[in-house]
């Protein structure tokens, strides 16, 4: 008879779990104790391997951890105990779910026995998660364990990347069973993504491509989820083909915004010749974007005299809002490597130069152009001063939701992919702080900063003193302008000017409350204040809350009016209120 | 100001609804036959008939049945969100396969005497209905056909004294030597 005690594979469940975190590579994992998780939280005590990161609150856990996972490529690991510490979870899972975030996130369950008995901190985690996780598990007996661990890391990794849980009761967890590393026969056969893009489908796109007379390049999130390489690939087809490139929110930085081909981002706060171009092509390529709401407008008057290729690795993409003529399934990098080599031996450059003079026209009409002013802060300044300041340097930029979003992705250029980590799908008022967080730990030396609001910051402030405990500089640039400005913008331009609980009547005091938590308070008031107080920021090698006062009402513009098409944009230069109500007649109801 | 009545500019639809019949074969595993039922609520998309059961125990294999309505686009749609399910091993749409068989089965509940009674049996014969219950008021008959046929014999009970019906909804295979 062997003896257990010699057998290193014979472990707890609790051991498993950090062992198979271990041999997934993980450095660092974003989590909050409980009862229901005490087991593996005593295996993270006797180890070093992996280090834990005490945050405030589950939801920051959750976001830290997509920030993590957005800058590195990596999956981002969350624990956390049963009950509210699983239902904390759920806006950070679906936040992942909808911007196709890498995540793991395992979360304690009261012991098997007690299952449906409304036993303390007890919920269905599973029945709760289903809708918002790519998949998840309930590990009933610890031999299911290791095998579901390292499938929660394969699903969530492979294919479309999302978040995944595992759900491990406590008994399971105290129970003793055989760990075996990672191995292919770990997961569902019924689970294949496919990489490579169909052969002919490629042929038919480069016909496209070669073909075209007024082509746009309209790529997403997928790029930069498909890793550097897709990034690179990318380029290289702009290079080869010369065509003119836009992108989504979530795909900035894919293509460098210093790139002579690069149109600005495209869509309901997108730039004129951006939308303008997508609106008149004759052949659209959309790498790794989903057509939504936000870039599509009016769906029936889309892009109407395009023939449009749609690469994308999950086919429940493709003809989901908008029909395609060519689609190709596939990862974003596998497939343009194929399209560019189909393309440099089979077609010439197409002649585009009547395309870029027509674009030249949209482009003059400056759709970003703001009015100066001397005596406050215009938040578009801002954001203006502070890409400046950081040229040059290592920058990751995180958002909260809202107006300092939309400005951030217009006014700060990314010339990287992983740069710029933005709750894009579900909208998440409060990711920022703590996704800041997160791509922090990744990256201690970086510049990381949190473009915020007032409002939006409020949301996840906790984390500051996890900032503090853990010595991560980020640096929450808040634009403060009292309001929740995009509300207020909805508000203005479609009820009636009638403020409805959009105002902060009692705002914390950003630079005391800096104090209060251990780090750095700095405020801008006036515009001659501004350069300084960012020196100042990006100096100190603290947490800082930086108050920026700005303009109070000033609003996002260009915008296309939602269930308007995008050669209906109203520009700033044109936002005056008559031609406000007309753009924005019937559109009440839609998001 | 005219207000739409959707949160979303919808299309007016200028494709009509199709009616198709779904083969879903899935791992038998937990929280399967949820998933597959949450996908349609949290899309808003429609069930007219769903049937399940395990049909290979070795392989923990069961095969689910859905009768689903919608634009052409919606069914596409349906059917690629049912594929990326991890536990789903194949989706076939059985409609679009031109070949596939579909059958139902009812029991219906009939109360009467007297001539509605006579009758009654009459129709369950020319049905190929069984009795499978009986009292001297009433009789439980079993039924096995496609859709509308059963539709058709529950429509002709109204009238004889229906009391009630339990039917399975459909389930569906292709002809031929050929498997899913």
């Amino acid at each position: 008879m062997s003896d257990k005690n010699h057998d290193p594979n014979q472990m707890t469940g609790a051991a498993m779990i950090v062992r198979a975190l271990k041999d997934h590579g993980v450095k660092h994992l974003f989590g909050y104790p409980g009862g229901a998780v005490l087991p593996i939280y005593d295996e993270i005590f006797q180890q070093s391997d992996v280090e834990h990161i005490l945050v405030r609150h589950e939801q920051g856990a959750g976001h830290a951890a997509e920030g993590y996972a957005r800058s590195t490529g990596k999956p981002g690991v969350v624990l956390v105990t049963s009950g509210p510490g699983a239902t904390n979870m759920v806006t950070p899972l679906t936040d992942a779910l909808m911007d196709s975030i890498p995540l793991v996130c395992i979360t304690g369950q009261v012991p098997t026995h007690l299952i449906g008995n409304d036993a303390f901190q007890e919920c269905d985690t599973v029945g709760i998660t289903r809708p918002c996780t790519k998949h998840n598990w309930l590990v009933r007996r610890i031999e299911d364990l290791p095998q579901v661990l390292h499938e929660a890391f394969y699903v969530a990794t492979t294919g479309r990347p999302g978040p995944v849980v595992v759900d491990v009761p406590k008994d399971v967890q105290f129970a003793t069973g055989t760990y075996h590393p990672p191995r292919k026969s770990d997961v569902h056969v019924s689970y294949a993504p496919r990489v490579k893009g169909d052969a002919a489908q490629i042929r038919k796109a480069v016909a496209l491509l070669a073909g075209a007379k007024r082509p746009v390049i309209y790529s997403g999130g997928g790029v930069i989820n498909a890793g550097v390489e897709a990034s690179k690939l990318l380029r290289e087809l702009v290079a080869a083909t010369g065509f003119p490139i836009t992108s989504t929110l979530m795909g900035l930085g894919a293509y460098p915004a210093t790139g002579a081909n690069w149109l600005g981002m495209l869509g309901m706060h997108g730039t004129y010749e951006a939308n303008m171009a997508m609106h008149d092509c004759d052949v659209m390529l959309c790498v790794g974007a989903r057509f939504d709401d936000r870039i599509t407008g009016r769906t029936d008057a889309f892009s109407p005299g395009s023939k449009k290729i749609h690469i994308d690795i999950d086919p429940s993409s493709i003809n989901k809002n908008i029909r395609v003529d060519v689609p190709i399934i596939g990862d974003c990098a596998n497939v343009l490597g194929d399209i560019l080599q189909v393309f440099k031996a089979e077609a010439k450059k197409p002649d585009v130069k009547a395309w870029w003079q027509q674009i030249a026209t949209w482009k003059a009409r400056n759709s970003l152009a703001y009015k100066k002013n001397n005596d406050v802060i215009l938040p578009q300044f801002a954001i203006q001063r502070l890409f400046e300041a950081t040229r040059g340097k290592d920058t990751y930029i995180t958002t909260e939701v809202g107006q300092h979003q939309m400005w951030a992705a217009q006014f700060f250029g990314f010339d990287e992919p992983h740069r710029w980590m933005t709750s894009g799908g579900l909208g998440t008022m409060g990711y920022g702080l703590p996704a800041a967080l997160g791509v922090q730990v990744a990256h201690p030396d970086a510049l990381v900063i949190d473009i915020a609001g007032d409002a939006s910051v409020q949301m996840t402030m906790q984390e500051m003193s996890t900032a503090v405990q853990y010595e991560l500089p980020i640096k929450i640039f808040i634009l403060n302008n009292q309001y929740m400005g995009m509300v207020r913008q909805w508000q203005q331009l479609l009820h009636g000017n009638r403020l409805s609980h959009s105002y902060s009547e009692a705002l914390p005091d950003f630079v005391k409350m800096a104090d209060a938590f251990g780090c750095v308070g700095l405020q801008a008031i006036k515009p001659g204040d501004l350069d300084g107080a960012i020196k100042e920021m990006i100096k100190v090698k603290k947490p800082v809350l930086f108050d920026c006062r700005v303009a109070a009402l000033e609003n996002c513009f260009p915008m296309i009016p939602s269930g308007k098409a995008h050669n209906e944009m109203l520009l700033p230069a044109e936002a005056n209120d008559e031609a406000t109500a007309a753009a924005f007649a019937g559109g009440k109801a839609l998001v | 100001m005219n207000q739409p009545a959707s949160a979303y500019f919808l299309e007016e639809q200028k494709t009509p609804n199709e009616t198709h019949t779904l083969s879903v074969l899935v791992a038998n595993e937990p929280g399967v036959l949820a998933r597959v039922i949450g996908l349609f609520s949290g899309r808003g998309y429609n069930i007219d008939s769903l049937t399940v059961s395990e049909t290979e125990h070795q392989k923990h294999v069961s095969r689910i049945t859905i009768v689903t309505t919608g634009t052409p686009m919606v069914i596409q749609q349906i059917k690629h969100q049912l594929d990326r399910m991890i536990p789903v091993y194949t989706v076939v749409d059985m409609t679009l396969t031109g070949r596939s068989i579909e059958r139902e089965l009812a029991m219906v509940k009939v109360r009467g005497s007297g001539e509605p009674r006579v009758e009654a049996l009459r129709l369950a014969e020319a049905f190929r209905a069984r009795v499978i219950d009986a009292s001297t008021e009433s009789f439980v008959f079993e039924i096995t056909g496609n859709t509308t046929k059963i539709d058709q014999f529950i429509d002709l009970m109204k009238p004889l004294g229906l009391v009630e019906v339990s039917r399975t909804g459909v389930v569906a295979i292709v002809r031929g030597p050929e498997g899913m």
